[in-house]
């Protein structure tokens, strides 16, 4: 599958800005870095729109926009959270008047496929829509979804999509469950120092994907394999070894691992045993330093390896134009995916 | 990619029964689920009549054997799921490829619900437990650990078309030959989220529902949940007990017309139905019964009556809403009537839309009012449509 | 009218509008401002909130959001009297 145009709204800037200059941040919260959205959306709609629907539809439209497409056969997206202000809102404004005096905005935007369908509905797009929302999965079942649909054939363009957000009150809970680092870090410097916790991140990214090359594609997009809740390290390294076999390669074809690291000593103690395991002597890059931890993260670093293979260009890195990326993340050891790209 | 899909097994928790044979029981007897509020506790129970699982969450999880403390829609799902499974009978289940897609749009809300109040107050208060599964997938998950499945799991939301999505979804893997056997299907609980919601929209009844009807006042909302094992061709041939149906069509189109509001003329449902009927190569004139959406609003109910009337011209079917017995159950909604519509190809059912009294003026049909067996129910054509212009139709045929 | 119109606008959301540049018997739905079902949802709860008056349904809007001077007619005629 080719990767048509990718866009991104995330704690970085953009990609060049990420190669020159990271932004960084000392807190334990990444907020993305957002544009002003009336540049590209209707500013009749975004009065209705949360933060989430902002950032996933505008990335949607920059995306279609790049891709020169105008109605897609397929809309997908993939979000763990859903829409967790307009959820807030409602939750709040109905406990504090005691389910008296409700509005229906906040209700209606609250529902998961909200940002799938005004998509939808922006570009009057009538083809299949789906939101799978499964933790850190959400992000891969989309994309297994549109790869499905376009080898069945039944689509030959597909958006596709991930998106999270940060709300304050979001952060206060999961800090609650002891996710995040306690003292201030900046987030350049979270593999630096083995301690626990990670720092929360949101963003948007989205894809167009197809089946034919258009000539000015990203990358390919070779592969997509998730496994659930692995019972050791060995079944870890077994299922990326079987990965890679059904994709008849070897560790020496791979030229760039991107690895899910986030910085908490626990969570990445599996990435350091698996490093040393299979990948020995290899270019390896983490990508949570930019975008933070969150279930569809991942959706970032297709965005980030969809760049490295257009620009020719990695992070922090010598190597130059690389021509097939592994990328491999856990989410909290209970959702593991790989994705396999290449240069077109 | 024209294997076929079978459905080797159901399983279903509603307003009208605990499992298959109840909720069977009570579509004969007429029975409707709707009554007053017994287990949510809201402000609203006096005036809004409600579709609830006749159990309170510590009888749940005593059927569902799980702790008591867990979301009611995860101690649903777990019982409609173990259920539809133990119907499969499949032997050798745990050496197949096998899958659990469960959609739900309120994920642990009831137990978040109750969270926030103390949350607010101060936020270091409040148990953290009530709070642990409130993601959609996290439901999803205490289930397929439940049935021990973990080569794909997965959660779809969609709002009121969300299980339809699952179904067709684990339909699809079986056909690419991604998974041997899926459950799928979906499940919702009662939140006082979801009914205040519903409330702003102002499309609930204060009386019990009447889709299709010309002087309908808007739905009831209702609670359950519903599961299909689907299964491969190959499974299929060693199942003891043959499968009566397949899913032979399935479409998904999007409205985009407003965010809760359906087109007049019901352009996503037109779409979804004609393209479902276009995948299981049949005409309108082979569909034996159409398994309404029928929630009972203004808007749904002439927009899908609309869109039936464009698409089947003049030889209608005979159609009823089973909503009128169970309430709307919203993401399990497609999961409880898939369960239904498989059921009327089994048995040759034909379901009564309840309490209807007077045809809409704009349609020139209107849906059965009284239950029938022994019908030649060949296909069966199944609507879910929900928010955000999510249209989803499934189509089951007999074997 | 000046109030109503200031609610209006915070109720909705309208951030880049201010009260003058509403008419009094500009249109408010379909043209005019362009609002929607749900903005008519949202104005029915103003009602309430600030005039404590309280729309059957959701049809009843229709006639009564018409414009901001109907709906100021409607409030004028039917606001509870204070005691």
């Amino acid at each position: 599958m080719f990767i048509r145009s990718a866009a991104s709204i995330s704690p970085q800037a953009s990609f060049s800005q990420l190669l020159a200059v990271p932004a960084a941040y000392t807190s334990n919260r990444l907020n993305c870095i957002e544009p002003d959205y009336a540049k590209i959306l209707d500013p009749k709609l975004i009065r209705r729109m949360s933060h989430i629907i902002k950032m996933g539809v505008s990335a949607a439209m920059e995306c279609l926009k790049e891709a020169g497409v105008e109605n897609p056969d397929a809309i997908i997206a993939g979000t763990a959270y859903g829409c967790l202000a307009d959820t807030e809102s409602f939750l709040t404004k109905m406990v504090e008047n005691k389910e008296e005096l409700l509005t229906p905005t906040a209700f209606i935007q609250s529902t998961h496929n909200t940002v799938a369908a005004q998509i939808a509905l922006m570009i009057k797009c009538h083809n299949y829509n789906n939101t799978f929302v499964h933790r850190g999965f959400s992000f891969e079942n989309a994309l297994l979804d549109a790869i499905s649909l376009l080898q069945e054939n039944e689509a030959s363009t597909v958006l596709v999509g991930g998106v999270d957000e940060i709300t304050n009150v979001s952060h206060e809970i999961l800090s609650r469950f002891g996710l995040y680092k306690k003292d201030p870090v900046s987030n350049l410097e979270i593999f630096n120092s083995p301690s626990k916790g990670t720092i929360d991140g949101e963003g948007a990214a989205f894809f167009l994907l197809s089946k034919q090359a258009s000539g000015k594609d990203y990358a390919k997009l070779d592969a997509v394999y998730t496994f659930f809740k692995p019972e050791g390290i060995d079944e870890v390294k077994m299922n990326i070894e079987n990965f890679l076999l059904s994709q008849a390669i070897n560790v020496s074809d791979i030229d760039l691992i991107i690895q899910g690291r986030n910085g908490d000593v626990r969570n990445d103690l599996i990435y350091s045993n698996i490093g040393q395991k299979l990948f020995p002597g290899k270019t390896i890059i983490d990508y949570k330093h930019l975008c933070g931890e969150y279930p569809t993260s991942s959706a970032f670093a297709l965005w980030l390896a969809a760049n490295i293979l257009k620009t020719g260009k990695i992070p922090y890195q010598a190597l130059e134009n690389p021509k097939k990326i592994l990328f491999y993340n856990h989410y909290q050891n209970i959702h593991h995916s790989l994705y396999l790209l290449s240069a077109c | 990619m024209s294997a076929p899909v079978f459905i080797a097994g159901t399983g279903i928790i509603s307003a009208i029964g605990n499992n298959t044979a109840e909720n069977l029981a009570s579509l004969e007897q007429e029975k409707a689920g709707m009554g007053e509020m017994r287990f949510l506790n809201s402000i609203h129970r006096q005036r809004l009549p409600v579709a609830e699982v006749k159990h309170s969450n510590s009888e749940l999880a005593e059927m569902a054997e799980m702790p008591a403390h867990v979301s009611r829609t995860a101690l649903l799902s777990a019982i409609a799921a173990k259920e539809a499974l133990a119907d499969a009978a499949i032997e050798n289940f745990h050496e197949l490829r096998t899958g659990f897609i469960s959609a739900n749009t309120v994920g642990g809300m009831d137990k978040t619900e109750n969270f926030f109040p103390e949350f607010l107050s101060n936020h270091a208060r409040g148990r953290l437990r009530s709070v642990v599964h409130h993601e959609c997938g996290a439901v999803t998950e205490l289930v397929a650990d439940k049935l021990a499945i973990k080569n794909y799991v997965s959660t779809i939301s969609t709002a009121c078309s969300s299980s339809a999505n699952s179904i067709f979804c684990g339909a699809r893997l079986i056909k690419q030959n991604i998974l041997d056997v899926v459950i799928a299907g979906g499940t919702d609980a009662l939140a006082k989220f979801t009914l205040n919601g519903f409330n702003t929209l102002m499309i609930l009844d204060n009386k019990y529902c009447q889709p299709f009807d010309e002087n309908r006042r808007g739905l009831n909302l209702g609670e359950g949940a519903g599961y299909v094992v689907l299964v491969s061709e190959k499974v299929a041939a060693k199942l003891a007990k043959k499968p009566a149906c397949t899913l032979s069509g399935y479409c998904n189109a999007n409205d985009a017309y407003h965010q809760t509001a359906s087109s007049p003329e019901g352009t996503g449902s037109f779409l979804a139905m004609k393209g479902a009927m276009q995948k299981s190569n049949i005409k309108p004139a082979d569909i034996s019964y159409i398994n309404l959406h029928g929630t009972g609003t203004q808007n749904n109910d002439i927009a899908e009556g609309t869109a039936i009337k464009l698409l089947f011209e003049k030889d209608f079917p005979p159609m009823s809403s089973t909503k009128s017995f169970t309430g709307h159950t919203l993401g399990a909604s497609g999961g409880v009537e898939a369960v239904f519509s498989v059921l009327s190809i089994q048995h040759g059912l034909i379901y009564p839309n309840l309490r209807f009294q007077t045809q809409m003026k704009e349609l020139p049909f209107a849906p059965e009012t009284k239950f029938s067996k022994g019908n030649q129910v060949n296909h069966v054509l199944s609507n879910s449509f929900g928010f955000g212009g999510n249209c989803s139709s499934l189509i089951f045929s007999k074997t | 009218m000046h109030t109503l119109k200031e609610q209006i606008i915070r109720q909705l959301n309208l951030k880049d509008l201010k009260p003058e540049d509403i008419g009094d018997d500009q249109p408010l739905f379909v043209e005019g401002l362009g609002l929607d079902s749900i903005d008519a949802l949202e104005l029915i709860v103003l009602l309430q909130q600030e005039y404590q008056i309280k729309l059957a349904s959701a049809e009843e809007g229709q006639s009564v959001f018409r414009s901001v001077r109907t709906m100021a007619q409607y409030i004028t005629e039917h606001q509870p009297t204070k005691a």
